[in-house]
């Protein structure tokens, strides 16, 4: 078929890199991208601000070819393309980092990288050439990646470098990164820019999906705000407020502050003591801690992820065995005590990993509303699912939270976006109201404004009496919404502070293992 | 995630390449296709077209055909909405066979009451024979497939040591003739289809069908069974009993194929038998499950269409068709069906060209 000029012409003589034109794309019941331009001039850092849903990760899947558009057309360096499939895409320079990693988690990190464009030497791998190309990148880079090492045995942040690595073996000249910093560090997130300033550097050039505006007002040049599908504006950062660029995406005036009256803390709703748990390697990953939690107060827990977190979190919500110790909630031991039993007598728990543990993705979404519920009137009598009230469940929940889906409660769980999931499952999880509320990471990978309203959800819980743990791992959300803080590390509790009485600079301290204090 | 349609798009795009398959084969050893047709029609229809007859009897054969592998199947696809892939119904529809067998020759009722006994009994050994490879995966995460085809042979010799030591037998190879109050025949329907073997065993079968669909999809166990299959660490999350699931569900599994064996040993026979090899119903109810999408009605029509393919092996080779055209077709659906992606892909690439077409002729 002769392709054929649709729509207006475009003269430019500013050398884009990339020209995405009036790109539409529809999926049942949402335009997800309506009438989208964007340019991207070679060698800058782009970024792409949204919410969830706002159709940046639709934009972005349509230049990797995962998606075909409905209309419009794309250009790269000037050319007219199609871009039929991601290795149409490679072939063009365009490379992409996913939220979620596409690693082979027992092969090195050369065998990752170099899979599918192995370098040989008659049948064989010449892994010796291969291993120098990857270390020969990695410096030019600065990654400092082990490239002999196992996925399984690095860090997620190192496994992001390998996937950077990865499109820079494949000669990628434009990268696109989707949430990069969803699962890192403060440290990774610092060290991650550096990175994108020196492929810069090096004259690459980076699409930089994300709704963290401190990041983009950290490292990029340009900004294009997309809302509901469609283009805001296309802004410089240099010239643009975080506050300005906060109100174009989400369409009104973001208050940043948290408000919030002081905590009236009561009686100890939770307490642990002498609380010991083995991890998945079977050494001891909570390590001798106590902990009391009021109710009436948000009790925030930092710590560099792996520090005992995830171990404490699943002891206390029965996914994992005690080691020794107690963990009393409101008097009565769970140690021993069914998952069902604890969420009975009052315990809430908001999981850090949405996919494996918070949501059934293979379930509409009206199903997942109601997974600990489902047994109960009015979801179900005498056994019999009543599917008219679970419906009703949904409408409602997805109203109240702003969860945005396709097709209703109908939507199936996993063509959401992930902000939306995690919508969802704070949505049922709120609407228990429990007394004692385990709350890991729970905006993670979501938008200014949907993380404004989760905050104001958990305080507005904490103001009716309950008693909130709140463990995440970034630190202006622990010190945002926190009543007091305490810091774990290598399994313990190294500081308990006022949330009042603290900031960064000392819990970094704590967290690191250089400080202690009692409270 | 796909579309609705594509459940019932996928499985009728494989059928018909199976038929489409078996065909060319035909034409490739230089046989008509047509006689193939004809007689799988003739095998469901009871019509012979080309001379202008009709036997209903084809028609109870094929019912005969289609029951115990639709138990079979529905037996599969249960345990794989919980995530369990098993391969047991062989030896639980031996299971159940067993069962059938001691209930009807032990037992003494009034007739009535003495079948439901033993369609019970089935169904209570086959859920048996399930709940073990169950309990071993619950409490030692002994993988289910492994431990069910081992307890497919310890089934299968269980039987036949049964037969011969235990139910008695004169010539080593039946038992006793069951009494008729244990059956499920009743001439009746025989004489209805001209003499086929056609019994009350479609009840039981239909009842079965329905609640498959209700347990599954009805109901709140059904809801947290259903979550199991598609994530434990979900269902775990939420408080569900994943491991008491397991069990139940592969309880739930094994009575559907004890039933099966009950239906076959008092239905089709009237008399228990001691085989020199499996039969393969376990192994069908895995085609059948996988084409039906394990989905009661899916099950059920996949179930149909396996057992008209059995019933018209014998038509077949009455018109110079080798009947192994029939299970290269079977086995052609199963791979199409297997192959889902791709033929996923196929209905899309053609979808986008029409597209692609109507587009560029709106422009002209």
């Amino acid at each position: 078929m002769p392709s054929r000029q649709v729509g207006p012409c475009y003269n430019n003589p500013v050398p884009y890199i990339i020209e995405m034109l009036d790109i539409v794309k529809n999926f049942p019941g949402v335009r997800a991208n309506d009438n989208i331009t964007l340019r991207v001039e070679q060698g800058s850092i782009h970024a792409l601000l949204g919410e969830n849903g706002a159709g940046k990760s639709t934009l972005m899947s349509i230049l990797f070819g995962l998606y075909q558009p409905e209309s419009g057309s794309i250009r790269v360096r000037g050319r007219e393309v199609k871009i039929t499939d991601p290795n149409a895409a490679n072939a063009l320079g365009i490379g992409m980092v996913h939220q979620h990693f596409k690693l082979v988690h027992n092969f090195t990190v050369t065998e990752n990288i170099i899979l599918g464009l192995e370098p040989r030497s008659g049948l064989a791998i010449d892994r010796k050439k291969a291993a120098a190309r990857v270390r020969e990148l990695s410096e030019l880079y600065g990654l400092n990646v082990d490239s002999e090492a196992k996925i399984e045995d690095i860090s997620v942040g190192m496994q992001q470098r390998v996937e950077i690595l990865k499109m820079l073996y494949r000669d990628a000249e434009i990268l696109i990164f989707d949430e990069p910093t969803a699962v890192l560090t403060p440290q990774e997130i610092h060290e991650l820019m550096q990175i994108m300033r020196r492929l810069v550097g090096e004259g690459k050039t980076v699409l930089l999906i994300t709704h963290k505006l401190k990041e983009i007002k950290e490292v990029a040049r340009t900004c294009t705000i997309l809302r509901r599908g469609r283009l805001v504006a296309t802004v410089s950062v240099e010239s643009a407020s975080e506050e300005s660029m906060a109100e174009m995406m989400v369409g009104r005036e973001v208050d940043f502050h948290v408000d919030k009256a002081p905590a009236m803390p009561g009686d100890v709703a939770l307490s642990i003591r002498h609380l010991n748990v083995r991890n998945a390697k079977g050494l001891l990953g909570v390590k001798d801690l106590s902990l009391e939690l009021r109710a009436g107060e948000i009790l925030g827990l930092c710590g560099i992820d792996g520090n005992g977190q995830t171990e404490l979190v699943r002891a206390i919500t029965g996914l994992a065995e005690i080691e020794s110790g107690s963990i009393l909630l409101k008097g009565r031991e769970l140690a021993g005590m069914s998952v069902k039993g604890r969420l009975d007598l009052g315990l809430g728990h908001i999981p850090e990993d949405r996919h494996k543990h918070g949501l059934v993705l293979d379930f509409r979404l009206d199903e997942n509303l109601v997974v600990h519920s489902y047994g109960r009137r009015p979801f179900s009598r005498r056994g019999v699912l009543d599917s008219g009230a679970v419906r009703a469940n949904a409408e409602r929940l997805i109203a109240e939270f702003d969860v945005r889906c396709g097709e209703g409660g109908a939507t199936p769980t996993r063509a959401m976006s992930g902000g939306n999931q995690q919508k969802a499952i704070v949505a049922r999880e709120i609407d228990r109201s429990p007394e004692a509320f385990v709350i890991a990471q729970p905006t993670r990978g979501l938008d200014v404004g949907a993380i404004e309203y989760i905050h104001k959800r958990i305080i507005g819980e904490r103001d009716k009496g309950k008693a909130i743990l709140l463990v995440s791992l970034e630190l202006d959300e622990i010190l945002d919404i926190s009543d007091r803080i305490a810091v774990i590390y290598n399994g313990e509790i190294v500081g308990a502070v006022q949330a009042s009485e603290t900031n960064e600079y000392e819990l970094g301290l704590m967290m690191s293992g250089s400080k202690r204090q009692a409270a | 995630m796909a579309k609705k349609g594509s459940a019932l798009v996928i499985p009728l795009v494989s059928i018909t390449l199976g038929f489409a398959l078996g065909a060319v084969v035909l034409l490739a050893t230089g046989r008509n296709p047509a006689a193939m047709f004809l007689a799988l029609f003739q095998g469901f229809s009871g019509v012979n077209v080309s001379a202008g007859s009709f036997n209903p009897r084809y028609i109870g054969e094929f019912i005969i055909q289609s029951m115990p592998i639709i138990l079979t199947g529905l037996s599969v696809g249960f345990a794989f909405r919980v995530g369990l892939f098993n391969i047991g119904a062989e030896g639980q529809f031996l299971a159940g066979s067993m069962g059938a067998i001691a209930a009807a020759l032990w037992v003494k009722a009034p007739p009535g009451i003495h079948v439901v006994l033993v369609l019970l009994a089935a169904m209570a050994a086959g859920g048996l024979w399930g709940a073990i490879p169950g309990y071993l995966k619950a409490r030692f995460n002994v993988h289910e497939v492994v431990m069910t085809i081992m307890m497919n042979y310890v089934a299968l010799n269980l039987n036949n040591l049964l037969i011969v030591d235990v139910f008695g037998s004169a010539d080593r190879i039946k038992t006793a003739m069951f009494p008729a109050s244990a059956l499920l025949r009743d001439p009746a329907l025989s004489a209805l289809t001209n003499g086929s073997r056609l019994n009350w065993g479609f009840v039981p079968v239909l009842l079965a069908v329905v609640a498959f669909w209700f347990v599954i999809d009805k109901t709140a166990f059904g809801y947290s069974l259903r979550a199991v299959g598609f994530n434990k660490d979900a269902a775990e999350y939420a408080g569900m009993k994943v491991n008491r699931n397991i069990v139940l569900s592969m309880i739930i599994a094994g009575a559907f194929a004890g039933l099966a064996g009950a239906v076959l040993t008092v239905g089709t026979f009237n008399y228990g038998r001691a085989l020199p090899a499996m039969e393969g119903y376990g192994m069908d109810g895995i085609a059948v499950a996988l084409v039906g999408g394990n989905a009661a009605i899916g099950i059920f029509l996949s179930g149909l269409l396996f057992g008209m393919l059995k019933a018209a092996q014998p038509l077949m080779q009455s018109q110079g068709i080798p009947k192994d055209i029939a299970s290269i077709i079977q086995a052609s659906i199963v791979l199409f069906v297997a192959m889902k992606h791709g033929i996923d892909f196929l209905i899309r690439k053609i979808g986008a060209r029409k597209r692609a077409e109507e587009v560029s002729e709106a422009l002209i």
